[in-house]
Protein backbone atom coordinates (compact mmCIF):
# COMPACT_ATOMS: atom_id res chain seq x y z
CA UNK A 1 0.00 0.00 0.00
CA UNK A 2 1.32 3.43 -0.93
CA UNK A 3 0.83 5.99 1.84
CA UNK A 4 1.34 9.75 1.80
CA UNK A 5 3.34 11.87 4.24
CA UNK A 6 0.30 12.73 6.31
CA UNK A 7 -0.62 9.09 6.76
CA UNK A 8 2.98 8.31 7.66
CA UNK A 9 2.89 11.09 10.27
CA UNK A 10 -0.29 9.59 11.80
CA UNK A 11 1.31 6.13 11.94
CA UNK A 12 4.41 7.53 13.64
CA UNK A 13 2.32 9.37 16.23
CA UNK A 14 0.16 6.33 17.04
CA UNK A 15 3.15 4.00 17.12
CA UNK A 16 4.60 6.18 19.90
CA UNK A 17 1.39 6.33 21.91
CA UNK A 18 -1.84 4.73 20.77
CA UNK A 19 -3.90 6.78 23.21
CA UNK A 20 -3.80 9.94 21.09
CA UNK A 21 -7.30 10.65 19.83
CA UNK A 22 -8.14 11.90 16.36
CA UNK A 23 -8.70 15.31 17.99
CA UNK A 24 -5.18 15.30 19.49
CA UNK A 25 -3.62 14.20 16.21
CA UNK A 26 -5.57 16.87 14.40
CA UNK A 27 -3.95 19.53 16.60
CA UNK A 28 -0.52 17.95 16.29
CA UNK A 29 -0.59 17.86 12.51
CA UNK A 30 -2.83 20.74 11.51
CA UNK A 31 -5.15 18.36 9.61
CA UNK A 32 -8.82 18.52 10.42
CA UNK A 33 -10.26 15.91 12.73
CA UNK A 34 -12.56 14.24 10.20
CA UNK A 35 -9.64 13.79 7.80
CA UNK A 36 -7.51 12.26 10.52
CA UNK A 37 -10.29 9.84 11.44
CA UNK A 38 -10.81 8.89 7.81
CA UNK A 39 -7.11 8.18 7.38
CA UNK A 40 -7.02 6.08 10.55
CA UNK A 41 -10.05 4.11 9.33
CA UNK A 42 -8.40 3.52 5.98
CA UNK A 43 -5.13 2.38 7.59
CA UNK A 44 -7.03 0.04 9.90
CA UNK A 45 -9.04 -1.32 7.00
CA UNK A 46 -5.82 -2.08 5.11
CA UNK A 47 -4.38 -3.63 8.29
CA UNK A 48 -1.40 -1.27 8.20
CA UNK A 49 -2.66 -0.20 11.60
CA UNK A 50 -3.14 -3.67 13.04
CA UNK A 51 -3.92 -3.35 16.73
CA UNK A 52 -3.52 -1.10 19.79
CA UNK A 53 -2.06 -2.56 22.98
CA UNK A 54 -0.40 -1.61 26.26
CA UNK A 55 3.04 -2.60 27.39
CA UNK A 56 2.54 -4.27 30.79
CA UNK A 57 5.30 -5.31 33.16
CA UNK A 58 3.70 -8.41 34.69
CA UNK A 59 6.82 -9.14 36.72
CA UNK A 60 5.77 -6.34 39.06
CA UNK A 61 2.40 -7.97 39.74
CA UNK A 62 2.32 -10.19 42.81
CA UNK A 63 1.50 -13.89 42.31
CA UNK A 64 1.93 -13.64 38.59
CA UNK A 65 4.44 -16.31 37.63
CA UNK A 66 4.07 -16.16 33.85
CA UNK A 67 7.05 -17.14 31.75
CA UNK A 68 8.09 -16.34 28.22
CA UNK A 69 10.17 -18.62 26.02
CA UNK A 70 11.77 -17.95 22.67
CA UNK A 71 12.00 -21.12 20.62
CA UNK A 72 14.28 -21.61 17.62
CA UNK A 73 12.46 -23.92 15.25
CA UNK A 74 13.95 -25.74 12.25
CA UNK A 75 11.35 -26.57 9.65
CA UNK A 76 11.25 -28.52 6.39
CA UNK A 77 9.91 -26.10 3.78
CA UNK A 78 7.12 -27.40 1.57
CA UNK A 79 7.02 -27.23 -2.20
CA UNK A 80 4.92 -24.31 -3.35
CA UNK A 81 4.29 -22.72 0.06
CA UNK A 82 7.79 -22.66 1.59
CA UNK A 83 7.59 -21.93 5.30
CA UNK A 84 4.28 -20.10 5.20
CA UNK A 85 1.96 -23.00 5.85
CA UNK A 86 3.90 -24.22 8.89
CA UNK A 87 4.34 -20.68 10.22
CA UNK A 88 0.61 -20.16 9.84
CA UNK A 89 -0.22 -23.37 11.70
CA UNK A 90 2.12 -22.46 14.56
CA UNK A 91 0.74 -18.91 14.72
CA UNK A 92 -2.78 -20.16 15.33
CA UNK A 93 -1.97 -21.56 18.80
CA UNK A 94 -3.15 -19.09 21.44
CA UNK A 95 0.00 -19.82 23.49
CA UNK A 96 2.12 -18.35 20.70
CA UNK A 97 2.57 -14.58 20.86
CA UNK A 98 4.90 -14.08 17.90
CA UNK A 99 6.30 -15.99 14.94
CA UNK A 100 9.10 -14.67 12.73
CA UNK A 101 10.86 -16.23 9.76
CA UNK A 102 14.59 -15.79 10.35
CA UNK A 103 17.79 -15.87 8.37
CA UNK A 104 20.62 -17.93 9.88
CA UNK A 105 20.91 -21.19 11.79
CA UNK A 106 17.19 -21.91 12.18
CA UNK A 107 14.00 -20.96 10.38
CA UNK A 108 11.26 -19.77 12.70
CA UNK A 109 11.58 -17.81 15.91
CA UNK A 110 8.50 -18.55 18.01
CA UNK A 111 7.63 -16.75 21.23
CA UNK A 112 5.46 -18.69 23.64
CA UNK A 113 3.90 -17.45 26.84
CA UNK A 114 2.63 -19.68 29.62
CA UNK A 115 1.65 -19.65 33.26
CA UNK A 116 4.66 -21.76 34.19
CA UNK A 117 7.76 -23.42 32.72
CA UNK A 118 5.87 -26.71 32.79
CA UNK A 119 3.09 -25.35 30.69
CA UNK A 120 5.52 -24.04 28.07
CA UNK A 121 7.47 -27.30 28.12
CA UNK A 122 4.25 -29.23 27.54
CA UNK A 123 3.33 -26.97 24.64
CA UNK A 124 6.71 -27.53 22.99
CA UNK A 125 6.73 -31.27 23.41
CA UNK A 126 3.07 -31.98 22.73
CA UNK A 127 2.05 -29.35 20.20
CA UNK A 128 5.09 -27.85 18.50
CA UNK A 129 7.69 -30.56 18.04
CA UNK A 130 5.13 -33.15 16.96
CA UNK A 131 4.27 -31.16 13.83
CA UNK A 132 5.38 -33.15 10.84
CA UNK A 133 7.41 -30.30 9.28
CA UNK A 134 9.25 -29.41 12.48
CA UNK A 135 12.76 -30.88 12.47
CA UNK A 136 13.99 -29.58 15.81
CA UNK A 137 13.31 -27.02 18.54
CA UNK A 138 15.62 -25.17 20.96
CA UNK A 139 13.81 -23.47 23.82
CA UNK A 140 15.21 -20.39 25.63
CA UNK A 141 13.39 -19.06 28.67
CA UNK A 142 13.52 -15.30 29.29
CA UNK A 143 14.90 -14.53 32.75
CA UNK A 144 14.24 -10.81 32.90
CA UNK A 145 12.93 -8.14 30.55
CA UNK A 146 15.02 -4.98 30.34
CA UNK A 147 13.65 -3.30 27.26
CA UNK A 148 10.69 -4.06 25.02
CA UNK A 149 9.29 -2.17 22.05
CA UNK A 150 11.68 0.72 22.60
CA UNK A 151 10.87 1.12 26.28
CA UNK A 152 13.12 0.47 29.28
CA UNK A 153 11.26 -1.38 32.03
CA UNK A 154 13.08 0.04 35.02
CA UNK A 155 14.03 3.51 33.91
CA UNK A 156 11.69 6.16 35.25
CA UNK A 157 12.20 9.49 33.54
CA UNK A 158 12.30 12.23 36.12
CA UNK A 159 12.54 15.82 35.00
CA UNK A 160 15.66 17.23 36.62
CA UNK A 161 15.59 20.54 34.77
CA UNK A 162 15.33 23.77 36.74
CA UNK A 163 11.75 25.00 36.67
CA UNK A 164 12.32 28.32 34.93
CA UNK A 165 15.39 29.10 32.82
CA UNK A 166 16.26 31.66 30.16
CA UNK B 1 33.79 46.46 59.53
CA UNK B 2 34.40 47.01 55.85
CA UNK B 3 31.76 48.10 53.37
CA UNK B 4 31.87 44.93 51.28
CA UNK B 5 29.41 46.33 48.81
CA UNK B 6 31.64 49.26 48.00
CA UNK B 7 34.13 46.91 46.34
CA UNK B 8 31.65 45.84 43.68
CA UNK B 9 32.25 47.32 40.24
CA UNK B 10 29.77 50.02 39.23
CA UNK B 11 28.93 48.24 36.00
CA UNK B 12 27.90 45.13 37.94
CA UNK B 13 26.15 47.09 40.66
CA UNK B 14 23.97 48.75 38.02
CA UNK B 15 23.13 45.52 36.24
CA UNK B 16 19.48 44.60 36.67
CA UNK B 17 18.78 41.06 37.87
CA UNK B 18 17.03 38.95 35.23
CA UNK B 19 13.22 39.02 35.44
CA UNK B 20 13.33 35.26 35.06
CA UNK B 21 14.86 34.91 38.50
CA UNK B 22 11.68 36.06 40.20
CA UNK B 23 9.61 33.33 38.55
CA UNK B 24 12.20 30.76 39.33
CA UNK B 25 11.97 31.69 43.02
CA UNK B 26 8.17 31.66 42.95
CA UNK B 27 7.89 28.31 41.18
CA UNK B 28 10.77 26.54 42.89
CA UNK B 29 8.98 26.21 46.21
CA UNK B 30 5.75 24.81 44.77
CA UNK B 31 4.64 21.21 44.40
CA UNK B 32 3.00 19.83 41.26
CA UNK B 33 4.07 22.64 38.97
CA UNK B 34 3.95 22.00 35.23
CA UNK B 35 6.62 24.17 33.76
CA UNK B 36 6.44 25.72 30.34
CA UNK B 37 9.19 28.03 31.55
CA UNK B 38 12.14 25.86 30.71
CA UNK B 39 14.64 26.98 28.10
CA UNK B 40 16.15 23.57 27.42
CA UNK B 41 15.12 20.28 25.80
CA UNK B 42 13.22 17.67 27.81
CA UNK B 43 15.19 15.01 25.95
CA UNK B 44 18.29 13.49 27.47
CA UNK B 45 21.50 13.54 25.42
CA UNK B 46 21.61 10.52 23.09
CA UNK B 47 23.19 7.45 24.63
CA UNK B 48 25.88 7.22 21.95
CA UNK B 49 27.13 10.70 22.85
CA UNK B 50 26.99 9.94 26.58
CA UNK B 51 28.74 6.63 25.96
CA UNK B 52 31.51 8.38 23.99
CA UNK B 53 32.15 10.70 26.94
CA UNK B 54 32.23 7.79 29.38
CA UNK B 55 34.65 5.94 27.11
CA UNK B 56 36.90 9.02 26.85
CA UNK B 57 37.06 9.10 30.65
CA UNK B 58 37.84 5.38 30.78
CA UNK B 59 40.71 5.94 28.37
CA UNK B 60 42.01 8.70 30.62
CA UNK B 61 41.49 11.57 28.17
CA UNK B 62 41.23 14.13 30.95
CA UNK B 63 43.79 16.77 29.99
CA UNK B 64 43.31 20.17 28.31
CA UNK B 65 42.62 20.23 24.61
CA UNK B 66 44.05 22.86 22.26
CA UNK B 67 42.69 26.31 23.16
CA UNK B 68 40.36 26.23 20.18
CA UNK B 69 39.26 22.67 20.99
CA UNK B 70 40.01 19.19 19.61
CA UNK B 71 41.08 19.51 15.99
CA UNK B 72 39.05 16.43 15.07
CA UNK B 73 35.93 18.09 16.47
CA UNK B 74 36.68 21.37 14.66
CA UNK B 75 37.02 19.41 11.44
CA UNK B 76 33.69 17.72 12.09
CA UNK B 77 32.13 21.15 12.73
CA UNK B 78 33.63 22.49 9.48
CA UNK B 79 31.98 19.61 7.60
CA UNK B 80 28.75 20.18 9.49
CA UNK B 81 28.45 23.92 8.77
CA UNK B 82 29.33 23.47 5.11
CA UNK B 83 26.99 20.56 4.45
CA UNK B 84 24.15 21.79 6.64
CA UNK B 85 24.31 25.58 6.33
CA UNK B 86 26.35 26.08 3.15
CA UNK B 87 29.13 28.10 4.73
CA UNK B 88 32.71 26.85 4.98
CA UNK B 89 35.30 27.54 7.65
CA UNK B 90 38.89 26.48 8.09
CA UNK B 91 39.00 24.02 10.99
CA UNK B 92 42.49 25.09 12.02
CA UNK B 93 42.00 28.85 12.17
CA UNK B 94 38.35 29.81 12.04
CA UNK B 95 36.54 27.62 14.57
CA UNK B 96 36.65 27.84 18.38
CA UNK B 97 34.92 25.53 20.85
CA UNK B 98 33.43 27.50 23.74
CA UNK B 99 31.72 26.89 27.06
CA UNK B 100 28.22 27.04 25.66
CA UNK B 101 26.97 29.52 23.10
CA UNK B 102 26.81 31.97 26.05
CA UNK B 103 30.59 32.17 26.29
CA UNK B 104 30.77 32.44 22.52
CA UNK B 105 28.55 35.50 22.74
CA UNK B 106 30.71 37.01 25.46
CA UNK B 107 33.88 36.38 23.42
CA UNK B 108 32.41 37.91 20.29
CA UNK B 109 31.30 41.06 22.08
CA UNK B 110 34.53 41.53 24.01
CA UNK B 111 36.60 41.01 20.89
CA UNK B 112 34.90 43.74 18.86
CA UNK B 113 33.68 46.42 21.28
CA UNK B 114 35.62 49.58 22.02
CA UNK B 115 34.20 51.88 24.70
CA UNK B 116 31.10 53.61 23.40
CA UNK B 117 30.54 51.30 20.44
CA UNK B 118 26.91 50.51 19.79
CA UNK B 119 25.45 47.06 19.25
CA UNK B 120 21.94 46.77 17.85
CA UNK B 121 19.78 44.11 19.47
CA UNK B 122 16.26 43.11 18.48
CA UNK B 123 13.79 42.73 21.34
CA UNK B 124 12.14 40.55 22.52
CA UNK B 125 15.45 38.75 22.92
CA UNK B 126 17.49 36.45 25.10
CA UNK B 127 18.04 38.06 28.52
CA UNK B 128 21.86 38.04 28.32
CA UNK B 129 22.34 40.23 25.27
CA UNK B 130 22.18 43.71 26.80
CA UNK B 131 24.13 42.85 29.99
CA UNK B 132 26.92 41.23 27.97
CA UNK B 133 27.16 44.18 25.58
CA UNK B 134 27.41 46.52 28.53
CA UNK B 135 29.97 44.40 30.39
CA UNK B 136 32.10 44.59 27.27
CA UNK B 137 31.90 48.39 27.47
CA UNK B 138 29.43 48.84 24.66
CA UNK B 139 26.04 50.45 24.40
CA UNK B 140 22.91 48.53 23.48
CA UNK B 141 20.60 50.07 20.92
CA UNK B 142 17.24 48.35 20.96
CA UNK B 143 14.89 47.69 18.08
CA UNK B 144 11.44 46.58 19.15
CA UNK B 145 10.11 43.86 16.90
CA UNK B 146 6.34 43.60 17.02
CA UNK B 147 3.75 40.88 16.80
CA UNK B 148 2.15 42.23 13.62
CA UNK B 149 5.50 41.54 11.91
CA UNK B 150 5.64 38.17 13.67
CA UNK B 151 8.51 39.56 15.73
CA UNK B 152 10.83 39.63 12.73
CA UNK B 153 13.39 42.41 12.35
CA UNK B 154 12.28 44.84 9.66
CA UNK B 155 14.83 46.43 7.34
CA UNK B 156 13.47 49.97 7.94
CA UNK B 157 13.74 49.63 11.69
CA UNK B 158 17.33 48.49 11.32
CA UNK B 159 18.21 51.43 9.08
CA UNK B 160 16.80 53.84 11.66
CA UNK B 161 18.72 52.29 14.54
CA UNK B 162 22.12 52.60 12.90
CA UNK B 163 24.34 55.53 13.94
CA UNK B 164 27.97 56.41 13.27
CA UNK B 165 28.86 54.46 16.42
CA UNK B 166 27.14 51.23 15.42
CA UNK B 167 29.56 48.36 15.21
CA UNK B 168 27.44 45.27 15.05
CA UNK B 169 23.98 43.77 14.80
CA UNK B 170 23.21 40.93 17.19
CA UNK B 171 20.71 38.63 15.55
CA UNK B 172 19.03 35.46 16.83
CA UNK B 173 17.10 33.21 14.45
CA UNK B 174 15.25 30.99 15.16
CA UNK B 175 14.51 33.21 18.11
CA UNK B 176 14.31 32.82 21.85
CA UNK B 177 11.71 33.85 23.13
CA UNK B 178 9.40 34.27 20.11
CA UNK B 179 10.36 31.29 17.93
CA UNK B 180 10.45 33.68 14.95
CA UNK B 181 12.56 32.45 12.06
CA UNK B 182 14.06 34.79 9.48
CA UNK B 183 13.87 33.32 6.00
CA UNK B 184 16.31 33.94 3.20
CA UNK B 185 14.47 37.00 1.88
CA UNK B 186 14.31 38.58 5.37
CA UNK B 187 18.03 37.98 5.80
CA UNK B 188 18.91 39.31 2.32
CA UNK B 189 17.23 42.61 3.18
CA UNK B 190 19.09 42.82 6.49
CA UNK B 191 22.41 41.81 4.92
CA UNK B 192 22.15 44.57 2.35
CA UNK B 193 21.89 47.24 5.05
CA UNK B 194 24.65 45.62 7.08
CA UNK B 195 26.97 45.76 4.08
CA UNK B 196 25.93 49.31 3.21
CA UNK B 197 26.84 50.52 6.70
CA UNK B 198 29.87 48.30 6.98
CA UNK B 199 28.69 46.50 10.13
CA UNK B 200 29.40 43.11 11.63
CA UNK B 201 26.70 40.58 12.44
CA UNK B 202 26.86 38.39 15.51
CA UNK B 203 24.54 35.58 14.47
CA UNK B 204 23.21 33.56 17.39
CA UNK B 205 22.07 30.44 15.56
CA UNK B 206 21.88 28.09 18.54
CA UNK B 207 18.36 27.00 17.45
CA UNK B 208 19.39 26.39 13.82
CA UNK B 209 18.62 22.66 13.99
CA UNK B 210 15.12 23.36 15.26
CA UNK B 211 13.46 24.83 12.18
CA UNK B 212 10.21 23.09 11.35
CA UNK B 213 8.75 24.31 8.10
CA UNK B 214 11.61 25.63 6.01
CA UNK B 215 15.30 24.84 6.52
CA UNK B 216 17.39 27.31 8.48
CA UNK B 217 19.33 29.89 6.49
CA UNK B 218 22.53 31.18 8.05
CA UNK B 219 23.17 34.83 7.36
CA UNK B 220 26.85 33.91 6.93
CA UNK B 221 25.93 31.90 3.83
CA UNK B 222 24.65 34.99 1.97
CA UNK B 223 26.86 36.71 -0.54
CA UNK B 224 29.49 38.93 1.03
CA UNK B 225 28.37 38.08 4.56
CA UNK B 226 30.83 35.39 5.60
CA UNK B 227 33.55 38.01 6.05
CA UNK B 228 31.37 40.14 8.32
CA UNK B 229 29.64 37.48 10.40
CA UNK B 230 30.57 35.91 13.71
CA UNK B 231 28.55 32.72 13.66
CA UNK B 232 27.55 31.26 17.01
CA UNK B 233 26.10 27.81 17.39
CA UNK B 234 26.44 24.87 19.76
CA UNK B 235 25.20 21.51 20.91
CA UNK B 236 22.79 22.55 23.67
CA UNK B 237 19.46 22.79 21.89
CA UNK B 238 19.44 20.67 18.73
CA UNK B 239 21.53 17.89 20.25
CA UNK B 240 19.95 18.13 23.73
CA UNK B 241 23.29 18.77 25.45
CA UNK B 242 22.66 21.86 27.59
CA UNK B 243 24.45 20.64 30.71
CA UNK B 244 27.63 19.77 28.83
CA UNK B 245 28.19 23.46 28.12
CA UNK B 246 29.58 23.26 24.63
CA UNK B 247 29.15 25.86 21.92
CA UNK B 248 31.24 27.04 19.03
CA UNK B 249 32.18 30.12 17.06
CA UNK B 250 32.94 30.28 13.37
CA UNK B 251 34.45 33.53 12.13
CA UNK B 252 36.91 34.88 9.55
CA UNK B 253 40.50 34.24 10.56
CA UNK B 254 41.38 37.70 12.00
CA UNK B 255 38.25 37.81 14.15
CA UNK B 256 38.71 34.21 15.25
CA UNK B 257 42.31 34.96 16.25
CA UNK B 258 41.16 37.96 18.32
CA UNK B 259 38.56 35.86 20.13
CA UNK B 260 41.01 33.03 20.66
CA UNK B 261 43.35 35.50 22.41
CA UNK B 262 40.67 36.21 25.02
CA UNK B 263 39.61 32.58 25.19
CA UNK B 264 43.12 31.28 25.94
CA UNK B 265 43.48 33.65 28.89
CA UNK B 266 39.95 33.54 30.25
CA UNK B 267 38.97 29.93 29.66
CA UNK B 268 41.91 27.84 28.35
CA UNK B 269 39.56 25.46 26.56
CA UNK B 270 36.11 23.93 26.72
CA UNK B 271 35.52 20.77 28.75
CA UNK B 272 37.32 17.76 27.26
CA UNK B 273 34.72 15.00 27.91
CA UNK B 274 32.04 17.28 26.45
CA UNK B 275 34.10 17.64 23.28
CA UNK B 276 34.33 13.86 22.85
CA UNK B 277 30.57 13.58 23.37
CA UNK B 278 29.94 16.29 20.77
CA UNK B 279 32.24 14.61 18.27
CA UNK B 280 30.16 11.44 18.53
CA UNK B 281 26.93 13.45 18.32
CA UNK B 282 28.06 14.96 15.01
CA UNK B 283 29.19 11.59 13.66
CA UNK B 284 26.17 9.48 14.55
CA UNK B 285 23.57 11.69 16.23
CA UNK B 286 21.79 13.38 13.33
CA UNK B 287 19.05 10.73 13.36
CA UNK B 288 18.35 11.59 17.02
CA UNK B 289 18.21 15.28 16.13
CA UNK B 290 15.68 14.53 13.39
CA UNK B 291 13.55 12.41 15.75
CA UNK B 292 13.47 15.14 18.39
CA UNK B 293 12.62 17.69 15.76
CA UNK B 294 9.64 15.64 14.60
CA UNK B 295 8.36 15.52 18.18
CA UNK B 296 8.86 19.26 18.74
CA UNK B 297 7.02 20.02 15.53
CA UNK B 298 3.95 18.03 16.64
CA UNK B 299 4.00 19.71 20.03
CA UNK B 300 4.34 23.14 18.45
CA UNK B 301 1.31 22.53 16.25
CA UNK B 302 -0.63 21.21 19.22
CA UNK B 303 0.10 24.12 21.52
CA UNK B 304 -0.39 26.84 18.89
CA UNK B 305 -3.78 25.38 17.99
CA UNK B 306 -4.72 25.04 21.66
CA UNK B 307 -3.89 28.67 22.45
CA UNK B 308 -5.84 29.93 19.45
CA UNK B 309 -8.78 27.70 20.40
CA UNK B 310 -8.92 29.27 23.87
CA UNK B 311 -8.82 32.76 22.42
CA UNK B 312 -5.18 33.63 23.06
CA UNK B 313 -3.79 34.77 19.69
CA UNK B 314 -0.71 32.80 18.82
CA UNK B 315 1.05 32.73 15.46
CA UNK B 316 2.94 29.63 14.39
CA UNK B 317 6.62 30.25 14.93
CA UNK B 318 9.05 28.65 12.48
CA UNK B 319 11.61 27.39 14.96
CA UNK B 320 13.15 26.96 18.45
CA UNK B 321 10.82 25.44 21.05
CA UNK B 322 8.87 28.47 22.19
CA UNK B 323 5.52 29.95 21.37
CA UNK B 324 4.72 33.53 22.26
CA UNK B 325 0.95 33.90 22.59
CA UNK B 326 -0.73 37.21 23.30
CA UNK B 327 -2.54 37.47 26.63
CA UNK B 328 -3.87 40.98 25.93
CA UNK B 329 -7.47 39.73 25.73
CA UNK B 330 -7.32 38.92 29.45
CA UNK B 331 -6.62 42.55 30.36
CA UNK B 332 -3.69 41.47 32.54
CA UNK B 333 -0.05 42.48 32.18
CA UNK B 334 2.33 39.65 31.25
CA UNK B 335 3.80 39.60 34.69
CA UNK B 336 0.44 39.57 36.44
CA UNK B 337 -0.84 36.84 34.11
CA UNK B 338 2.21 34.64 34.75
CA UNK B 339 2.04 35.20 38.48
CA UNK B 340 -1.70 34.53 38.80
CA UNK B 341 -1.49 31.49 36.53
CA UNK B 342 1.29 30.03 38.62
CA UNK B 343 -0.56 30.63 41.88
CA UNK B 344 -3.99 29.48 40.70
CA UNK B 345 -3.14 26.57 38.40
CA UNK B 346 0.53 25.85 39.00
CA UNK B 347 1.63 26.32 35.44
CA UNK B 348 4.90 28.23 35.07
CA UNK B 349 5.37 30.46 32.03
CA UNK B 350 7.70 33.42 31.53
CA UNK B 351 6.23 36.91 31.10
CA UNK B 352 7.15 38.33 27.69
CA UNK B 353 8.19 41.59 29.30
CA UNK B 354 11.38 40.08 30.74
CA UNK B 355 12.66 39.80 27.14
CA UNK B 356 12.14 43.49 26.39
CA UNK B 357 9.42 46.10 26.32
CA UNK B 358 7.81 44.84 23.14
CA UNK B 359 7.31 41.47 24.84
CA UNK B 360 4.70 43.06 27.12
CA UNK B 361 1.27 41.53 26.52
CA UNK B 362 2.77 38.15 25.65
CA UNK B 363 4.02 35.09 27.50
CA UNK B 364 6.79 32.69 26.52
CA UNK B 365 5.73 29.05 26.67
CA UNK B 366 8.29 26.38 26.02
CA UNK B 367 6.98 23.19 24.45
CA UNK B 368 10.06 21.21 25.41
CA UNK B 369 7.80 18.98 27.54
CA UNK B 370 6.04 15.70 26.88
CA UNK B 371 2.67 15.78 25.09
CA UNK B 372 1.05 14.55 28.32
CA UNK B 373 2.44 17.55 30.21
CA UNK B 374 1.41 19.92 27.46
CA UNK B 375 -2.12 18.54 27.41
CA UNK B 376 -2.43 18.99 31.17
CA UNK B 377 -0.93 22.50 30.96
CA UNK B 378 -3.45 23.43 28.26
CA UNK B 379 -6.35 22.16 30.45
CA UNK B 380 -5.11 24.25 33.37
CA UNK B 381 -4.56 27.42 31.34
CA UNK B 382 -8.03 27.02 29.81
CA UNK B 383 -9.52 26.76 33.33
CA UNK B 384 -7.56 29.84 34.40
CA UNK B 385 -8.82 31.86 31.44
CA UNK B 386 -12.42 30.81 32.02
CA UNK B 387 -12.43 32.23 35.51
Amino acid sequence: MKINNREREILEILEKDARFTAADISKMTGLNEENVQAMIDKLEEARVLVHYTSLVDWSKVEDDQRVTAMIDVKVTPKRGVGFHETADRISRFSEVSSVYLMSGAYDLSVTVEGKSMNEVARFVSEKLSVLEEVISTTTHFQLKKYKHDGRMFEEKQTDSRIVVSP
Amino acid sequence: MIETKSYIAKSVELMRPSGIRKFFDLAAGMEGVISLGVGEPDFVTSWSAREAAISSLERGLTSYTANAGLLELREAIADYTSSRFSVSYDAKEEIILTVGASQALDLALRAIIDPGDEVVVVEPCFVSYAPLVELAGGKTVTIEATSDQQFKLQADALREAITSKTKALLLCSPNNPTGAQLDKADLEAIAQIVKQHDLLVIADEIYAELAYDIPHTSIASLEGMRERTILINGFSKGFAMTGWRLGFICAPVELAAAMLKIHQYAMMCASTPAQYAALEALKTGMKDVEDMKKDYRRRRNYIVQSFNDMGLDCHTPGGAFYVFPSIQSTGLTSEKFAEELLKAERVAVVPGSVFGRSGEGFIRCSYASSMEQLQEAVRRIQRFINQ
